[in-house]
């Protein structure tokens, strides 16, 4: 129900007759306090400006502190002074109106014209047309040099920034002075005003040049008591009384009738005084500064900016009923659950309704109170009074207890709270998890919604916030929940998924040569939450085995069809045409038992569109995708530990032979080089197209140093390394790494580069003192003739380190820049939305797309950005068959 | 710079969408399907090239027929408008 509407909001400039109204007084002296201490009258603490201190009477109203609103003064200005935030309207002002009669520079008959012209656009609310209208007008207005009214020249304005104006008159440029520009401005006709866009009702021109300043109330500049009892003023009454203070002399100067020189000079530095006042980052004039050097916060110091009031006080607010605290993984939960500590249990609440079906239950908790866990902190009785249960009679509380009391009690396992990690660039930054308290002081969460908040476990924190009414509750539990969004909006497929060890397991654990006894299959099961039958074993003498296949397939819906490479199928040794494939490469699903082929990245991956666990959320619910990822993952993580899956030193190593050989290769490579460089000496090198001999060279080179050569001793050593091998399952089956990081471990890093270059930064025409001025041979620029495994020598180290530091910086810069355009554009398009015609609008009706993302389809409710995706229906209905 | 016998035909150019001036019936039709006034439409100045060749006046709706990388083919209207902020300037026939 909307009570009171606000229908329009009108800003406007206050007149100095609205100054003096609504001033209770006016302040004349620079003295704040006498011996005493007690405000002075008269001064910037004058006691009616309003009540500050704790049970002080205002003499104006007649109110304490808590409900005395404030009252403004004012102080009366001895010359005039340009309000420097009006500038730039005080300049249009000028340049569009004749010097001497003031009106706008536009005939009389055109005049009419536009008036007609401007009213009709008014009347038709065309607010994009009026703003071109006007600037139109400013155009035309300003480019003429002869007023069409009076016939007078006019000159050209010049502003010097930030607030001082000249006249380019034959003569050479004069200056003007406020009070001259005050008394143009008031010459300027009502229509006038209104045809270059003021509004001379509210803004009168001539109210942007001062000639009464405003005294804020002292509450909105306290003063503060220091320990040694001395008083400490805010920076806007530092600024105030240095203004009375020049006031003052200016005024006594001019009485005494001083000359004009130090007139003006008094003049300038009033006018600096209340610039600094309003704005003390105004650029070309010195800041104003406390004794200490630190600069004076003005006015709009304390507007602007991250900090200031609009971001930071208004639209950005401090909550209760949140929490703040280091996080741990705890595989054991599930994926929409958050560990909470017991501490933390005891300090948020929920408020809950006395029922005549709960109110046993609240009876305990109230009985229990706020120190014991599950209990209450308070009970709110139905007349709104609130109990605080931490010092009184419990027993008694609990007692009274009845229907329609709200008792606010401790957060319990089921609860839900929404949990969220900075920075929140996403929806999926914040999500509905299910409480689970547990003990210890970090919250827990599953590793598998570790992507979603981009979370490590290196230090982060995460907040928590508690809804505390039901419609909120309903909201997270419906629209923010976990499992709602393991589908991304970006591109409709999994950011959810298996990762890591998740992936190693599950190949480990569905791979041919995987054969398990009875009680494996226990307690693989065990873990999985399994209750049910065994199913028959695959192989039954000697002795019953059971295949890993066989426990993923209990878990598979029966009418699940699915076909697929695996990501091992990705390297061409392992790569198979059909079903027929030797190295189980490719995963075949017939109705809900997974016949062949070995889960990895592409099947349970995260960030994998179009796979298995892509397929099970969308065709059989986020429900069943968040129990298959509770429950089978929890199988990988078992048998990857039963397996006793890891990798060391000795996985790296290379027989002798290989070594040789690979020497060999970095050698040849080496001599290609020096033929280069030998060939640029002699000048037989011919430069590529749009480059020059140098540049040629280095091409050359690094093509020679780095690409290539990894790829050459990379295919050398993969002969050495079979699926057997830890490093390699994880690197083909996409758990971790890639084959380059194994070659650069186990063979050579090759060219680190900078930017792009070799390494040629650091002394004379060479990189370290080790080397000979101009060496452009390969080890002088940061060529690594070793793997991790041998180890660096310390010249190769240190240009390892070298590389390695742009990485660094690159992330550090990217980071703020992505930032901050992330800012931009949330505050670009967070008005847009889509209609239920289709269509994306601003909130004004304006449209922006005729149809939303031109095809009208949500991409999280796509399959991977398309409507329909026809394979996928046949492979679903009838993929039983094929 | 082309010399002016050489000028292109942009209609033909392939990166140049379809576009068509709505009759007065056709263009009240897509007014009431959006339920909009037609400033609430996207704007386009009537120094637009492709505005000049098709010969639209102030106050008329485009229809632009162009492919789509999601949906293949899509519509879009503009309102065609005189700019007042960036005039052409007029020199040279």
């Amino acid at each position: 129900m909307i009570s009171n509407k606000i229908k329009e909001i009108k800003f406007g400039i206050l007149s100095p007759d609205e100054i003096r109204k609504m001033s209770i007084t006016a302040i004349v002296t620079g003295e704040v306090y006498d011996n005493d201490g007690v405000p002075i009258d008269g001064g910037v603490a004058d006691r009616r400006l309003g009540a500050v201190e704790p049970r002080e009477v205002c003499p104006t109203c007649g109110n304490t502190r808590d409900n005395c609103p404030g009252h403004f003064g004012h102080i009366e200005l001895a010359k005039p002074v340009i309000h420097v935030s009006f500038v730039k309207y005080i300049n249009m002002y000028l340049k569009t109106t004749c010097r001497v009669c003031g009106r706008l520079k536009i005939s009389e008959r055109e005049r009419k014209r536009y008036l007609e012209l401007l009213r009709g656009l008014q009347e038709l609310e065309l607010h994009h047309l009026i703003k071109r209208f006007h600037e139109y007008i400013r155009r035309k207005a300003s480019a003429v040099n002869k007023c069409p009214h009076c016939g007078a020249e006019q000159y050209k304005i010049r502003l010097e920034k930030p607030h001082t104006f000249y006249e380019e008159r034959g003569e050479g440029l004069v200056k003007l002075n406020p009070a001259e520009v005050r008394a143009r401005l008031e010459k300027i006709p009502d229509e006038d005003v209104r045809l270059l866009g003021g509004d001379p009702v509210h803004a009168r021109p001539e109210w942007m040049v001062l000639t009464v300043l405003p005294v804020p109330p002292r509450a909105v500049r306290p003063s503060i008591l220091l320990e040694t009892g001395i008083r400490s003023e805010d920076d806007l009454t530092h600024k105030l009384v240095d203004i009375i203070r020049v006031n003052n002399r200016l005024r006594e100067h001019i009485e005494s009738g001083a000359p004009s020189v130090i007139i003006n000079d008094e003049w300038d530095l009033l006018q600096y005084h209340i610039t600094t006042y309003f704005d003390n980052e105004v650029p070309g004039i010195p800041v104003a500064k406390h004794r200490s050097g630190k600069a004076l916060k003005g006015i709009a110091q304390r507007l602007k900016g991250k900090e200031g009031r609009f971001r930071g006080n208004l639209r950005g607010k401090r909550v209760d009923f949140s929490s703040r605290t280091v996080i741990s993984p705890d595989p054991n939960l599930s994926i929409n659950e958050v560990g909470v500590p017991e501490m933390v249990a005891k300090v948020l609440t929920v408020p809950e309704k006395v029922t005549p079906w709960n109110i046993e239950e609240m009876r305990k908790l109230v009985i229990n109170g706020p120190d014991k866990w599950p209990g209450a902190n308070y009970v709110i009785k139905p007349d709104g009074r609130k109990i605080s249960l931490k010092y009184v009679d419990r027993k008694a509380i609990a007692e009274s207890l009845a229907p329609g009391y709200i008792v606010e009690r401790h957060l319990r396992d089921g609860d839900i709270v929404l949990f969220n990690r900075q920075p929140s660039l996403h929806r999926i930054s914040v999500m509905a998890h299910v409480v689970r308290v547990l003990p210890y002081k970090t919250f827990r969460l599953n590793l598998l919604v570790c992507p979603p908040y981009n979370a490590d476990f290196d230090g982060d924190e995460m907040n928590l916030h508690v809804p505390q009414s039901e419609e909120a509750r309903a909201e997270a539990r419906l629209l923010m929940l976990v499992e709602k969004h393991i589908l991304t909006p970006r591109y409709g497929g999994p950011i959810i998924g298996g990762l890591q060890d998740y992936i190693s397991g599950a190949f480990l654990l569905t791979s041919k040569s995987t054969l398990l006894k009875r009680e494996d299959v226990i307690d693989l099961l065990g873990v999985a939450g399994y209750r049910g039958e065994l199913p028959e074993p695959a192989i039954l003498k000697p002795e019953p085995y059971w295949t890993g296949k066989q426990l993923i397939s209990l878990f598979l819906p029966k009418d699940f069809n699915y076909k697929r490479p695996a990501k091992i199928a990705s390297a061409t040794a392992l790569k198979c045409i059909d079903e027929d494939c030797p190295h189980d490469s490719i995963v075949i699903v017939k109705k809900g038992v997974l016949l062949e082929g070995v889960l990895d990245k592409a099947s349970i991956g995260r960030e994998e569109p179009e796979s298995l666990i892509h397929w099970l959320v969308k065709e059989y619910g986020e429900d069943l995708a968040r129990l298959f990822m509770d429950h089978v993952f929890k199988m990988f993580l078992r048998f990857s530990e039963k397996h006793g899956f890891t990798m060391g030193y000795a996985d790296l190593l290379l027989p002798r032979d290989a070594k040789e050989h690979i020497k060999q290769v970095i050698e040849e490579k080496k001599k290609e080089v020096y033929e280069l460089i030998d060939k640029y000496y002699r000048g037989e090198l011919e430069p590529s197209p749009g480059k020059t001999l140098e540049e040629t060279l280095e091409d050359k080179i690094i093509e020679a140093l780095s690409k290539s050569l990894l790829d050459k001793v990379g295919d050398a050593i993969t002969p050495y390394f079979t699926l057997n091998n830890p490093v390699i399952i994880m690197a083909r089956t996409g758990a971790r790494g890639n084959p380059v990081n194994l070659t650069q471990m186990a063979a050579l890093l090759a060219q680190q580069t900078i930017s792009g270059r070799r390494i040629t930064r650091g002394y004379l025409h060479r990189t370290l003192p080790h080397f000979k001025p101009k060496d452009l041979g390969p080890e002088a620029r940061g060529f690594i003739a070793h793997g991790f495994v041998d180890g660096l020598t310390p010249i190769e180290m240190f240009f390892h380190a070298a590389a390695g530091r742009e990485g660094l910086t690159d992330t550090a810069v990217r980071t703020s820049q992505s930032g901050y355009m992330q800012r931009r554009l949330i505050n670009a398009l967070q008005d847009l939305r889509v209609e239920y015609d289709g269509t994306v609008r601003l909130p004004t009706g304006e449209i922006v797309q005729f149809l939303y993302g031109e095809d009208g389809v949500d991409p999280m409710k796509s399959d991977h950005g398309k409507s329909v995706n026809v394979e996928r229906v046949i492979q679903k209905v009838i993929g039983w068959r094929i | 710079m082309p010399s002016k016998k050489t000028k292109i035909n942009i209609l033909e150019h392939e990166l140049v969408p379809k576009h068509e001036v709505l009759s007065p019936e056709e263009a009240s039709k897509v007014l009431k399907r959006l339920n909009i006034k037609p400033t609430q439409l996207p704007w386009i100045s009537i120094d637009d090239p492709i505005v000049r060749l098709i010969k639209a006046k102030p106050g008329d709706i485009i229809k632009i027929t162009r492919k789509s990388p999601t949906a293949g083919e899509s519509i879009a209207y503009r309102y065609v408008v005189v700019d007042t902020l960036h005039p052409k300037k007029k020199g040279g026939k």
